[in-house]
């Protein structure tokens, strides 16, 4: 405004009146602001709603055509063939035979790493090993089922021939490798979090680190540590492509883990991407599919929070 | 008299001590298990790939010829992708963080959008793909074009980006909003122009984040139906596309059928793997540069 110094005219009272209307234009807006603000935050509620909303309503649809209990009891799953039969057993096997694999790679691993990284890693080995776990998070799904494809496979079969060329195992074990960082840092986060003082108890009556890792620090930080592995599971049970690319999709209801399995992700992406007709039961059947998975997660989810909230031991 | 028997207390005192000193190298070894794994998953990536990474490959249009395949329309559609991204979730997380930190009064309401906010980031992504489906390419009858997968994976990773922008909000000192007041500034006014920027590092950490998850996710995108093979390049949003992702996907596939393919998955990968670290090479820079300790 330095040019209007020198002008002759400077009308106090225009700028005074144009200086209180901005005021009231931007007093304007920011009693708007927070309504705008609402909706940003009400999208995150739409969704779930859309969700819960597109899963039941297409469901229901599949209902009408395909009992429910059968659907839920039924251990054939034929959707292709010309009297199509619908069973979600074979696809809930296969993903637990996978989440099981998964997590007892990634349990044991990941659990150690954690003890590890709490107990025994000095600050700068822990600076230096936990973002590389990290790395391992962030890679995605997608590639590892490349590796569990072209190399995993591969491997299991040169040491034990009767494995099939996409079988449950090797997804199941690269799914472990997947999630061994989310195992390691929660638990981690749970070992940390339980005070030196018990640690001092027990190192001062003799025990060794090992034993007072075992018999103390674990047991207090159990909640903490279970609660990362219900997450892991539930993080392995909605996986997605490695599952897909490297298990094949067989709907066999089987348990040997050398054969092909499909599991509810599997069988949603295959009956997506082979152009099912909308109105079709095979088209339906990927809701009726889904809400079992997405329930399956959500029970995983909630229990991990409550066994966290429940169990926590207040120092 | 001995009351205690000293070499017997040494002799399971060694035991012990033994047991304790392998364990430590066998937690070690767990460790160290994750980057055994990931430098053998990167080497082997490189091996069956780098050869196969030149000019001609990433700037040629996608073909069923292993030799003659380039990936160019795949980098598109995952630029155009990002794009969708980071333009609807910087304005929908920021905004929904903003409000849930700033704006709600601790209540019913407030906590039942936190805890769904929880329960969304647990929700398989093939769930939100069925959404998108559904929603977007079927109901709102966009097709499968890069707008429709970038609003469907901008919803999946929204959770990641409130949680990080309410985190980064949070971390702003009270004592600099208080002094903006004591000027005499309204709410919007100090938000705008004293909580925003001393947040926006952190705010863009998380947002970059968010975007490297949803560069690599393919589920989602397979439900929504990108065909394998599209050989105009994108050149808006309302353009069929592919992405890094996909190709890999229908590349890993197809490697039983034609070897080659195998070879032009890992050079994918390779790229790919590339944009990721750039990705979070400048989340660290922005996080390490500019993110200040109050």
């Amino acid at each position: 405004m330095d040019h209007n110094v020198n002008q002759e005219s400077i009308n106090v009272q225009e700028l005074i009146q144009q200086k209180s209307m901005s005021q009231k234009v931007s007093h304007k807006i920011g009693k708007m602001i927070p309504s705008i603000l609402f909706l940003f935050a009400a999208v995150s509620i739409l969704t779930t709603v859309g969700i819960i909303y597109t899963l039941l309503s297409e469901a229901i649809e599949f209902f009408k055509i395909v009992p429910i209990w059968e659907f839920f009891s039924s251990t054939t799953l034929k959707p292709l063939s010309q009297n199509p039969e619908f069973g979600i057993l074979p696809l809930i096997n296969g993903t637990i035979i996978s989440s099981i694999i998964a997590i007892l790679v990634a349990g044991p691993v990941g659990l150690m790493a954690a003890v590890y990284l709490s107990e025994y890693a000095s600050d700068r080995v822990r600076r230096l090993l936990k973002p590389t776990l990290e790395v391992l998070a962030g890679i995605p799904t997608v590639v590892y089922g490349f590796f569990a494809f072209t190399f995993v496979t591969p491997i299991i079969r040169s040491v034990w021939p009767d494995v099939e060329a996409t079988n449950i195992l090797s997804p199941g074990i690269v799914m472990g490798i997947m999630i061994i960082p989310m195992i390691a840092s929660l638990s981690e986060d749970a070992l940390t979090s339980v005070p030196n003082t018990i640690r001092e108890g027990a190192l001062s009556l003799g025990a060794t680190k090992l034993e007072t890792t075992f018999k103390v620090v674990i047991p207090a930080a159990l909640s903490g540590v279970i609660a990362s592995f219900v997450l892991a599971i539930s993080r392995a049970i909605g996986e997605t492509m490695i599952v897909t690319i490297a298990s094949g999709s067989s709907k066999n209801f089987t348990f040997d883990i050398t054969e092909s399995m499909q599991t509810m992700t599997a069988y949603i992406v295959e009956v997506s991407s082979g152009d099912a007709a909308a109105g079709t039961p095979i088209y339906y059947s990927i809701y009726a599919v889904a809400i079992a998975l997405f329930v399956m997660t959500f029970v995983m989810n909630l229990l991990a929070r409550a066994i966290s909230r429940r169990f926590r031991e207040e120092y | 008299m001995k009351y205690i028997d000293s070499s017997l207390v040494e002799k399971r005192m060694n035991k012990r001590i033994l047991k304790n000193n392998l364990s430590k190298i066998l937690f070690l070894l767990a460790t160290l298990f994750g980057l055994v794994v990931l430098v053998i998953l990167i080497m082997r990536v490189l091996i069956e790939g780098l050869k196969w990474v030149n000019f001609d490959f990433l700037t040629g249009k996608l073909s069923t010829n292993a030799e003659q395949a380039g990936i160019m329309g795949a980098i598109l559609g995952s630029l155009w992708l990002m794009l969708v991204v980071i333009v609807c979730t910087m304005i929908i997380g920021v905004g929904a963080a903003i409000y849930l930190e700033l704006y709600a009064k601790k209540g019913k309401l407030n906590s039942l959008i936190q805890t769904n906010i929880a329960n969304l980031a647990g929700v398989p992504s093939i769930v939100y793909g069925i959404l998108g489906m559904t929603l977007f390419v079927r109901a709102l009858d966009l097709g499968n074009i890069v707008l429709a997968g970038g609003l469907t994976l901008s919803l999946l990773v929204l959770p990641i980006v409130i949680v990080a922008a309410q985190e980064a909000l949070r971390s702003v000192p009270n004592s600099l909003s208080e002094a903006s007041y004591g000027m005499g500034a309204t709410k919007w006014q100090t938000i705008k122009r004293i909580i925003l920027p001393a947040a926006l590092p952190g705010i863009l950490t998380g947002a970059i984040l968010a975007l490297s998850r949803a560069i690599g996710e393919t589920a989602p995108l397979v439900v929504i139906g990108i065909p394998a093979l599209i050989i105009p390049f994108p050149g808006s949003i309302f353009d069929k596309f592919t992405t890094l992702p996909m190709q890999i996907y229908y590349w890993t596939l197809d490697s039983s059928l034609v070897a080659e393919y195998a070879n032009l998955a890992a050079a994918t990968i390779i790229v790919l793997l590339i944009l990721l670290f750039m990705l979070n090479a400048t989340a660290i820079f922005i996080r390490n540069k500019y993110q200040q300790r109050f």
